[in-house]
C-alpha cells in the first residue's frame, strides 16, 4: 500500500513537470504580449525593450523556463504582471473559495445523484424510475454555465431569493484568518455568517452540481440494478431484509465503486467549470482571477494558476484511488 | 401434524400467459428430507424461489397456495411475509462463491439476520454462530468470522453458508443444488456435511437438485418435475427399485452408478419426451379452458 502511494506521488510529480512544460510554450505561442498590454500607446521602443528585460522576457524560451521552473523549486511562483503581487499568494488567497465551492458542488451532486439512484434502483420498472430518467436526461442535456443563467433568472431576479454576486454580502464585517470563510464561519459558531456565505454558494453551486448529479444517479442506478441480480442479495432477502435495506447494506457499497471513477474524473470538470461559472456570479475564486489574467496576458499568473489546478487533478486521482481501497477488501494487500 | 410447506396447486405464469410451474403440489413434512428433481428448465428452481418469494418481477403466482407451518402466505402482507419466511426458513445457495457479498466480513454476514431480523442479541448470535462453525469441521472459527470473503475456498465457504443456514434453527432448509458449482471431491463432503448437520438438527430439508445419484444418498423422499408439472413422486427406494413413469425410468438409465462404473448411459429416448409435451400441452389447454381461456 505505501509502496502504491509513493510510485504514485512520483508519477505526479512527471505529470505536473509535463503540464508546467506544455502551459509554459502554449500560453508564449497564443497571440498577445503582456508588454503591450501593460504600456500607453506610443510608449518607445526603448521603453518596450526596458520593461521586457524586467520582466526577463528577453531571454530565450529555454532560459525563461528554467528561471520559472527553479523559481518554483524553491517557492517562488513569480510576480503577476497586471497586479504586480506575487502570483503564488494570489493564488493562495483565491484557491479556498475556488474550493469551497466546488466541494460544496460536489457533495450536493452526491446527495441529489445517491438519493436518485438509491430510489430508482428501489422502483425499478415502474414509472417513478422513468420519471428518474426523465429528469436526468434533463439535467444532462444542460450544461452547468446555461443552468447557472437559468438559476440566476428564477432565484436571482423573479423570486430573489438568493445571492447572486460575489461571496459574501459585502456590508458584513468578516472577522476571518483564512480564507475558508464557508468552513471558518462553521468552527467560530458565527452562523450569521454561513447563511449569508451559504446563499451566495448555493446557486453557482447547484449550477456546477446538477449535471454530475445525473451522471451519478444514472450510473449508480445502472450499477445498482446490476448488483440487485446477484446471489449474495437473493440470499439477503431470503434472511429477511427489505428492498431498500437490501440496497443500503448489501448492494451500495458494490455498485458504488464504477460510480466512485467516474466522480473522480468528472470532478475535476466541475473544478474546470468553476472558471465560468465564477464570472457569472462574479464570485471572487480561482476561475474568476483566472480570466482576468487570461485577457491581460498576465503570462507568470495564468502558468501558476494552471499549474495549481493541474495539482488539484492529479491530487483528487489519487484520492480516488485510495478510496477504491477502502471500499474493495481484495485491493487493500495488493 | 401439519406439513412443514405444503404446495397446493401452484401455477405461476410468465406476463405472455406461458405457465412456468403447472398445478404443481409438493408437501415436506417436519423432518423430512425431499429431493425436488428435475432437469434445467424443470421449474424446480421457479418452485423454490416461490416459497421462498424471491420470484423475478415478471413471474406472476396465477394459482395455487403456499402453506409453511400451517400458515398460507399469500394472505400476509409483503413484510409479514418476509418475516415469516426469515423466522422459518432458510436456503443454501447453489454457488458459495458469489452467495457472500464481497466486501463484508464473513461473520456480520452469518449474524445479521439473527440480530437485524429475530432481534438476538450480538453476544448471543456470536456464540451460536461459532458452535455452528464447530459443527461444519472449521477449526479455526475465529479467523473465518473476521475473514473476507474472496479469502476463503470454495468448499470453505460453502461450509459457511451451511453453518449460517442452519444458525436460525429453521424449520425447513432449501438446498438450491449446493453442491453443483463445487469440485467434485468437495462435492461428497459437502453432501455428507448436509446429511450430519440434518440428522443432528432434524431439519426438514428440500433438496433441489438434476443429480439422482445425490438424491439416493441424501433423501428419503423425491418429487420428479418435468415442464413445472409433478412427473412422479415417491419414497426414494421405492421409487428407484420400480419407477412407474417412462421418464423416471428413462432418467434413472441416464445415471451413472458406482457399482458398474462400465455400463454405458441411455440417452432419454425421444418418444417419452414427446409424450410429456403432449402431457404438458394436454395439462395446458384443459388448465385453460377451465379457467375461462
Amino acid at each position: 500500500m505505501m509502496q502504491r502511494i509513493v510510485i504514485r506521488l512520483l508519477t505526479m510529480l512527471v505529470t505536473l513537470f509535463g503540464v508546467a512544460v506544455v502551459v509554459f510554450i502554449v500560453i508564449r505561442i497564443a497571440p498577445g504580449d503582456p508588454i503591450a498590454m501593460m504600456l500607453p500607446p506610443g510608449a518607445t521602443d526603448a521603453d518596450i525593450d526596458r520593461l521586457r528585460a524586467l520582466y526577463g522576457l528577453d531571454k530565450s524560451l529555454f532560459e525563461q523556463f528554467f528561471i520559472w521552473f527553479w523559481g518554483i523549486l524553491q517557492g517562488d511562483f513569480g510576480t503577476s504582471i497586471s497586479l504586480r503581487q506575487d502570483v503564488l499568494g494570489l493564488v493562495l488567497e483565491r484557491l479556498p473559495a475556488t474550493l469551497e465551492l466546488s466541494i460544496l458542488a460536489l457533495f450536493i451532486a452526491v446527495l441529489f445523484g445517491g438519493f436518485l439512484a438509491i430510489v430508482g434502483a428501489r422502483e425499478r420498472g415502474t414509472a417513478i424510475e422513468s420519471g428518474i430518467d426523465v429528469i436526468n436526461g434533463a439535467a444532462l442535456s444542460i450544461p452547468d454555465f446555461l443552468w447557472g443563467l437559468v438559476l440566476i433568472l428564477f432565484f436571482g431576479v423573479l423570486i430573489p431569493i438568493f445571492g447572486i454576486t460575489g461571496r459574501v454580502s459585502p456590508r458584513l464585517d468578516l472577522p476571518f484568518d483564512t480564507q475558508f470563510y464557508l468552513f471558518e464561519s462553521i468552527l467560530r459558531l458565527r452562523f450569521d455568517l454561513t447563511k449569508d456565505l451559504l446563499s451566495h454558494l448555493f446557486m453557482p453551486a447547484l449550477a456546477l452540481a446538477l449535471p454530475l448529479a445525473a451522471i451519478i444517479a444514472q450510473l449508480l442506478k445502472q450499477s445498482l440494478k446490476e448488483v440487485l441480480e446477484l446471489d449474495y442479495i437473493v440470499l439477503a432477502r431470503v434472511k429477511g431484509f427489505s428492498e431498500t435495506q437490501v440496497i443500503l447494506r448489501e448492494a451500495l457499497k458494490n455498485a458504488a465503486l464504477p460510480t466512485l471513477t467516474l466522480i473522480g474524473v468528472q470532478f475535476t470538470f466541475l473544478i474546470g467549470g468553476t472558471v465560468i461559472i465564477e464570472r457569472l456570479f462574479s464570485y471572487e475564486g480561482l476561475g474568476n482571477l483566472a480570466i482576468d489574467a487570461v485577457i491581460n496576458r498576465d503570462l507568470p499568473l495564468i502558468q501558476g494558476i494552471v499549474l495549481v489546478f493541474a495539482m488539484l487533478f492529479v491530487l483528487i486521482n489519487l484520492a480516488v484511488d485510495l478510496s477504491y481501497a477502502l471500499l474493495n477488501p481484495r485491493l487493500r494487500h495488493g | 401434524m401439519t406439513d412443514c410447506l405444503a404446495i397446493t396447486n401452484l401455477s405461476a405464469t410468465l406476463p405472455d400467459g406461458q405457465r412456468l410451474l403447472r398445478s404443481v403440489n409438493v408437501n415436506v413434512a417436519p423432518g423430512e428430507v425431499r429431493a425436488l428433481v428435475g432437469e434445467s428448465g424443470a421449474g424446480k428452481s421457479m418452485l423454490s424461489k416461490a416459497v421462498l418469494g424471491v420470484l423475478p418481477v415478471s413471474v406472476k403466482i396465477v394459482e395455487g397456495d403456499i402453506w409453511l407451518q400451517g400458515n398460507d402466505l399469500g394472505r400476509l402482507t409483503a413484510a409479514k411475509r418476509r418475516q415469516a419466511v426469515a423466522a422459518s426458513i432458510a436456503l443454501i445457495p447453489q454457488d458459495p462463491l458469489t452467495a457472500l457479498n464481497p466486501s463484508r466480513r464473513i461473520g456480520p454476514q452469518m449474524t445479521d439476520r439473527l440480530v437485524k431480523i429475530l432481534g438476538w442479541d450480538q453476544t448471543r448470535a456470536d456464540e451460536r454462530v461459532r458452535t455452528l462453525l464447530d459443527e461444519v469441521h472449521i477449526r479455526d472459527g475465529e479467523r473465518v468470522l473476521r475473514a473476507y470473503p474472496h479469502e476463503l475456498s470454495g468448499g470453505m465457504r460453502q461450509r459457511v453458508l451451511i453453518a449460517a443456514a442452519f444458525a436460525a434453527e429453521p424449520k425447513l432448509i432449501i438446498a438450491d443444488e449446493p453442491t453443483t458449482a463445487l469440485d467434485v471431491t468437495v462435492q461428497k463432503q459437502i453432501l455428507r456435511l448436509i446429511a450430519e448437520m440434518q440428522r443432528l438438527h432434524g431439519t426438514a430439508i428440500l433438496f433441489v437438485t438434476h443429480d439422482l445419484g445425490v438424491v439416493a444418498k441424501i433423501s428419503q423422499n423425491v418429487t420428479i418435475l418435468y415442464g413445472g408439472m409433478v412427473v412422479e413422486e415417491g419414497a426414494v427406494d421405492q421409487l428407484f427399485a420400480n419407477p412407474q413413469h417412462p421418464y423416471t425410468r428413462a432418467l434413472l438409465a441416464a445415471t451413472p452408478r458406482y457399482t458398474d462404473p462400465e455400463a454405458s448411459l441411455l440417452p432419454v429416448d425421444q418418444s417419452v419426451l414427446s409424450d410429456l409435451a403432449k402431457a404438458v400441452e394436454t395439462a395446458d389447454r384443459d388448465w385453460m379452458s377451465s379457467h375461462g381461456g
